[in-house]
Protein backbone atom coordinates (compact mmCIF):
# COMPACT_ATOMS: atom_id res chain seq x y z
CA UNK A 1 0.00 0.00 0.00
CA UNK A 2 1.45 3.57 -0.97
CA UNK A 3 1.90 5.62 1.56
CA UNK A 4 3.14 8.86 0.60
CA UNK A 5 4.14 10.28 -2.71
CA UNK A 6 7.57 12.47 -3.14
CA UNK A 7 8.78 14.65 -5.29
CA UNK A 8 11.21 17.87 -5.59
CA UNK A 9 10.90 21.00 -7.39
CA UNK A 10 13.74 23.76 -7.79
CA UNK A 11 14.56 23.86 -4.06
CA UNK A 12 11.31 22.10 -2.26
CA UNK A 13 11.06 18.83 -1.76
CA UNK A 14 7.23 18.18 -1.15
CA UNK A 15 5.61 14.79 0.52
CA UNK A 16 1.92 14.24 -0.72
CA UNK A 17 1.04 11.60 2.28
CA UNK A 18 -1.73 9.31 1.19
CA UNK A 19 -2.50 6.76 4.21
CA UNK A 20 -3.66 6.94 7.55
CA UNK A 21 -0.71 7.83 10.04
CA UNK A 22 -0.41 5.44 12.52
CA UNK A 23 2.36 4.28 14.74
CA UNK A 24 2.56 1.40 11.83
CA UNK A 25 2.47 3.37 8.85
CA UNK A 26 4.62 6.28 9.83
CA UNK A 27 8.00 3.73 9.87
CA UNK A 28 7.81 3.89 6.00
CA UNK A 29 6.81 7.60 5.82
CA UNK A 30 9.68 8.00 7.90
CA UNK A 31 12.35 6.23 6.42
CA UNK A 32 11.20 7.86 2.48
CA UNK A 33 11.40 11.31 3.96
CA UNK A 34 14.43 10.95 6.09
CA UNK A 35 16.27 8.98 3.04
CA UNK A 36 14.92 11.89 0.46
CA UNK A 37 16.47 14.79 2.88
CA UNK A 38 19.68 13.08 2.73
CA UNK A 39 19.60 13.07 -0.97
CA UNK A 40 18.01 15.70 -2.40
CA UNK A 41 18.92 18.35 0.36
CA UNK A 42 16.36 20.76 0.06
CA UNK A 43 16.15 23.73 1.48
CA UNK A 44 12.19 23.39 2.00
CA UNK A 45 10.03 20.42 3.01
CA UNK A 46 6.49 20.42 2.35
CA UNK A 47 4.20 17.76 4.25
CA UNK A 48 0.93 17.74 2.41
CA UNK A 49 -2.17 16.13 5.05
CA UNK A 50 -5.12 16.70 2.34
CA UNK A 51 -5.30 13.13 1.78
CA UNK A 52 -4.87 12.32 5.53
CA UNK A 53 -8.79 10.81 6.90
CA UNK A 54 -6.37 9.84 10.11
CA UNK A 55 -3.39 10.56 11.99
CA UNK A 56 -2.66 9.81 15.67
CA UNK A 57 0.08 10.92 17.93
CA UNK A 58 2.22 8.93 15.61
CA UNK A 59 1.76 11.39 13.25
CA UNK A 60 3.13 14.54 15.83
CA UNK A 61 6.30 12.43 16.52
CA UNK A 62 7.16 12.06 12.73
CA UNK A 63 6.68 16.17 12.19
CA UNK A 64 8.69 16.73 14.86
CA UNK A 65 11.68 14.33 14.13
CA UNK A 66 11.35 15.70 10.39
CA UNK A 67 11.19 19.15 11.69
CA UNK A 68 14.86 18.47 13.61
CA UNK A 69 16.14 16.27 10.75
CA UNK A 70 15.24 19.70 7.77
CA UNK A 71 16.85 21.99 10.65
CA UNK A 72 19.70 20.18 10.93
CA UNK A 73 20.65 20.50 6.93
CA UNK A 74 18.75 24.19 7.04
CA UNK A 75 15.80 23.46 5.78
CA UNK A 76 12.39 24.69 6.66
CA UNK A 77 8.89 22.69 7.38
CA UNK A 78 5.85 23.92 6.56
CA UNK A 79 2.62 21.75 6.95
CA UNK A 80 -0.46 21.72 4.59
CA UNK A 81 -3.78 20.67 4.17
CA UNK A 82 -4.78 19.67 7.76
CA UNK A 83 -8.44 19.56 8.31
CA UNK A 84 -10.33 19.41 11.83
CA UNK A 85 -9.08 16.50 13.72
CA UNK A 86 -5.87 16.68 12.59
CA UNK A 87 -5.80 20.39 13.74
CA UNK A 88 -6.99 19.72 16.75
CA UNK A 89 -4.06 17.08 17.61
CA UNK A 90 -1.66 19.33 16.04
CA UNK A 91 -2.76 22.99 18.59
CA UNK A 92 -2.93 20.20 21.26
CA UNK A 93 0.23 19.18 20.86
CA UNK A 94 2.01 22.86 21.20
CA UNK A 95 4.12 21.85 17.73
CA UNK A 96 3.01 24.82 16.32
CA UNK A 97 5.56 27.03 18.91
CA UNK A 98 8.36 25.10 16.76
CA UNK A 99 10.54 27.81 15.12
CA UNK A 100 11.12 25.87 12.11
CA UNK A 101 7.81 24.46 11.39
CA UNK A 102 4.68 26.95 9.65
CA UNK A 103 1.55 25.42 10.11
CA UNK A 104 -0.22 26.63 6.88
CA UNK B 1 -30.40 1.51 35.28
CA UNK B 2 -28.38 1.69 32.22
CA UNK B 3 -28.69 -1.17 29.88
CA UNK B 4 -25.95 -2.95 27.68
CA UNK B 5 -26.99 -3.28 24.14
CA UNK B 6 -24.09 -4.97 22.36
CA UNK B 7 -20.80 -6.04 23.44
CA UNK B 8 -17.82 -7.26 21.97
CA UNK B 9 -14.36 -9.05 22.94
CA UNK B 10 -11.00 -9.17 20.77
CA UNK B 11 -7.79 -10.67 21.24
CA UNK B 12 -4.86 -9.39 18.79
CA UNK B 13 -1.36 -10.16 18.70
CA UNK B 14 0.68 -7.03 19.74
CA UNK B 15 1.81 -6.43 16.33
CA UNK B 16 1.48 -3.13 14.50
CA UNK B 17 -0.40 -4.53 11.81
CA UNK B 18 -3.10 -4.64 14.20
CA UNK B 19 -3.50 -1.10 14.66
CA UNK B 20 -5.46 -0.20 12.09
CA UNK B 21 -7.20 -3.83 12.85
CA UNK B 22 -8.28 -2.13 15.97
CA UNK B 23 -10.02 0.95 14.56
CA UNK B 24 -11.94 -0.68 11.92
CA UNK B 25 -13.11 -2.90 13.87
CA UNK B 26 -14.12 0.01 17.11
CA UNK B 27 -15.75 1.70 14.16
CA UNK B 28 -18.11 -0.82 13.07
CA UNK B 29 -18.71 -1.96 16.62
CA UNK B 30 -19.98 1.49 17.81
CA UNK B 31 -21.84 2.33 14.64
CA UNK B 32 -25.01 0.82 15.61
CA UNK B 33 -25.38 3.95 17.65
CA UNK B 34 -25.10 6.47 14.98
CA UNK B 35 -22.08 8.27 16.66
CA UNK B 36 -21.51 11.44 14.62
CA UNK B 37 -18.31 11.82 12.16
CA UNK B 38 -16.43 13.42 15.15
CA UNK B 39 -17.73 11.53 17.72
CA UNK B 40 -16.31 8.46 15.58
CA UNK B 41 -13.17 9.79 14.99
CA UNK B 42 -12.60 10.64 18.55
CA UNK B 43 -13.28 7.15 19.63
CA UNK B 44 -11.22 5.87 16.84
CA UNK B 45 -8.17 8.21 17.52
CA UNK B 46 -8.30 7.42 21.88
CA UNK B 47 -8.37 3.46 20.77
CA UNK B 48 -5.37 3.77 18.60
CA UNK B 49 -3.49 5.46 21.19
CA UNK B 50 -4.10 2.91 23.60
CA UNK B 51 -3.83 -0.15 21.65
CA UNK B 52 -0.48 1.33 19.97
CA UNK B 53 0.93 1.51 23.68
CA UNK B 54 0.34 -1.95 24.27
CA UNK B 55 2.15 -3.02 21.18
CA UNK B 56 4.78 -0.27 21.33
CA UNK B 57 5.93 -0.58 24.79
CA UNK B 58 3.88 -3.29 27.03
CA UNK B 59 5.76 -6.08 25.72
CA UNK B 60 9.17 -4.52 24.97
CA UNK B 61 10.54 -6.78 27.50
CA UNK B 62 9.24 -9.62 25.84
CA UNK B 63 12.06 -12.27 24.28
CA UNK B 64 12.88 -11.67 20.61
CA UNK B 65 10.17 -14.67 18.65
CA UNK B 66 7.82 -13.98 21.84
CA UNK B 67 4.43 -12.28 21.12
CA UNK B 68 2.52 -10.43 23.65
CA UNK B 69 -1.87 -9.75 23.38
CA UNK B 70 -3.49 -6.73 23.12
CA UNK B 71 -7.22 -7.13 24.72
CA UNK B 72 -10.27 -4.80 23.83
CA UNK B 73 -13.41 -5.19 25.48
CA UNK B 74 -16.33 -2.82 24.37
CA UNK B 75 -19.78 -2.04 25.56
CA UNK B 76 -22.44 0.07 23.98
CA UNK B 77 -25.38 1.02 26.47
CA UNK B 78 -28.57 2.31 26.22
CA UNK B 79 -27.56 5.05 27.66
CA UNK B 80 -25.56 5.91 24.33
CA UNK B 81 -22.54 5.60 26.50
CA UNK B 82 -19.64 3.71 24.71
CA UNK B 83 -17.52 1.84 27.04
CA UNK B 84 -13.80 0.70 25.64
CA UNK B 85 -11.24 -1.62 27.92
CA UNK B 86 -8.13 -2.37 26.27
CA UNK B 87 -5.78 -4.05 28.24
CA UNK B 88 -1.99 -5.80 28.02
CA UNK B 89 -0.13 -8.52 30.12
CA UNK B 90 2.70 -6.46 29.51
CA UNK B 91 5.61 -5.09 31.67
CA UNK B 92 3.06 -2.35 33.16
CA UNK B 93 3.73 1.38 34.43
CA UNK B 94 5.87 2.06 37.15
CA UNK B 95 4.45 5.72 37.69
CA UNK B 96 0.77 6.32 36.28
CA UNK B 97 0.73 9.77 36.98
CA UNK B 98 4.03 10.66 35.73
CA UNK B 99 3.62 8.37 32.75
CA UNK B 100 0.08 10.20 31.57
CA UNK B 101 2.12 13.93 31.84
CA UNK B 102 2.47 15.46 28.16
CA UNK B 103 5.92 14.75 26.97
CA UNK B 104 6.33 12.14 29.58
CA UNK B 105 7.86 9.12 26.93
CA UNK B 106 10.41 6.07 27.36
CA UNK B 107 9.91 5.20 23.93
CA UNK B 108 12.48 6.26 20.82
CA UNK B 109 12.78 9.60 19.23
CA UNK B 110 9.72 9.03 17.56
CA UNK B 111 7.83 9.00 20.67
CA UNK B 112 6.40 12.38 21.53
CA UNK B 113 4.89 11.88 25.12
CA UNK B 114 1.48 12.33 23.92
CA UNK B 115 -1.15 9.55 23.90
CA UNK B 116 -2.62 9.94 27.10
CA UNK B 117 -3.04 13.60 26.30
CA UNK B 118 -4.95 12.70 23.63
CA UNK B 119 -6.95 10.09 25.13
CA UNK B 120 -8.00 12.26 27.60
CA UNK B 121 -9.04 14.98 25.58
CA UNK B 122 -11.09 13.44 23.24
CA UNK B 123 -12.90 10.79 25.62
CA UNK B 124 -14.99 11.56 28.19
CA UNK B 125 -13.75 9.33 31.14
CA UNK B 126 -10.22 7.88 30.90
CA UNK B 127 -8.99 5.34 33.78
CA UNK B 128 -5.83 3.76 34.19
CA UNK B 129 -4.75 1.11 35.86
CA UNK B 130 -1.14 -0.80 36.08
CA UNK B 131 0.94 -3.51 37.49
CA UNK B 132 4.78 -3.74 37.27
CA UNK B 133 4.88 -6.82 35.89
CA UNK B 134 1.57 -7.45 35.12
CA UNK B 135 0.19 -4.99 32.90
CA UNK B 136 -2.14 -2.22 31.80
CA UNK B 137 -5.96 -1.69 31.69
CA UNK B 138 -7.00 1.35 29.87
CA UNK B 139 -10.89 2.53 30.69
CA UNK B 140 -12.44 5.17 28.52
CA UNK B 141 -15.75 6.29 28.21
CA UNK B 142 -17.62 8.05 25.85
CA UNK B 143 -21.18 9.46 26.15
CA UNK B 144 -22.07 10.43 22.73
CA UNK B 145 -25.25 13.25 21.79
CA UNK B 146 -28.47 12.28 22.57
N1 LIG C 1 0.49 -0.31 27.90
C1 LIG C 1 1.62 0.19 28.41
N2 LIG C 1 2.57 -0.61 28.94
C2 LIG C 1 3.73 -0.12 29.44
N3 LIG C 1 4.04 1.20 29.46
C3 LIG C 1 3.14 2.06 28.94
C4 LIG C 1 1.90 1.62 28.38
N4 LIG C 1 1.21 2.71 27.97
C5 LIG C 1 1.98 3.77 28.24
N5 LIG C 1 3.14 3.40 28.83
C6 LIG C 1 4.21 4.30 29.31
O1 LIG C 1 3.68 5.63 29.38
C7 LIG C 1 4.46 6.53 28.57
C8 LIG C 1 3.57 7.61 28.02
O2 LIG C 1 2.63 7.09 27.09
P1 LIG C 1 2.06 8.07 25.96
O3 LIG C 1 1.15 7.27 25.08
O4 LIG C 1 1.48 9.28 26.60
O5 LIG C 1 3.36 8.52 25.18
P2 LIG C 1 4.29 7.65 24.19
O6 LIG C 1 3.60 6.40 23.80
O7 LIG C 1 5.62 7.50 24.83
O8 LIG C 1 4.42 8.61 22.92
P3 LIG C 1 3.28 8.85 21.80
O9 LIG C 1 2.02 8.22 22.26
O10 LIG C 1 3.16 10.34 21.71
O11 LIG C 1 3.81 8.24 20.57
C9 LIG C 1 5.13 5.63 27.56
O12 LIG C 1 6.32 6.20 27.05
C10 LIG C 1 5.41 4.37 28.38
O13 LIG C 1 6.55 4.53 29.20
MG1 LIG D 1 1.63 6.39 23.12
Amino acid sequence: MATATLSKKGNTLTVRLECEIDHHTAKDIRERIDRSLDSERPGELILDFSKVSFMDSSGIGLIIGRVERASSIGAAVTVTGASGMIRKLLSMSGIEKLKSLRIV
Amino acid sequence: MKRIVNEMKLRLPARSQNESVCRSAISAFCSELDPTVEELGDIRLAVSEAVTNAIVHAYRELPMGEVGYVYISARLYDTREVSVEISDNGCGIENVDEAMKPAFTTGSSDRCGMGFLVMENFTDQLTVRSKVGRGTTVLMRKFLKP
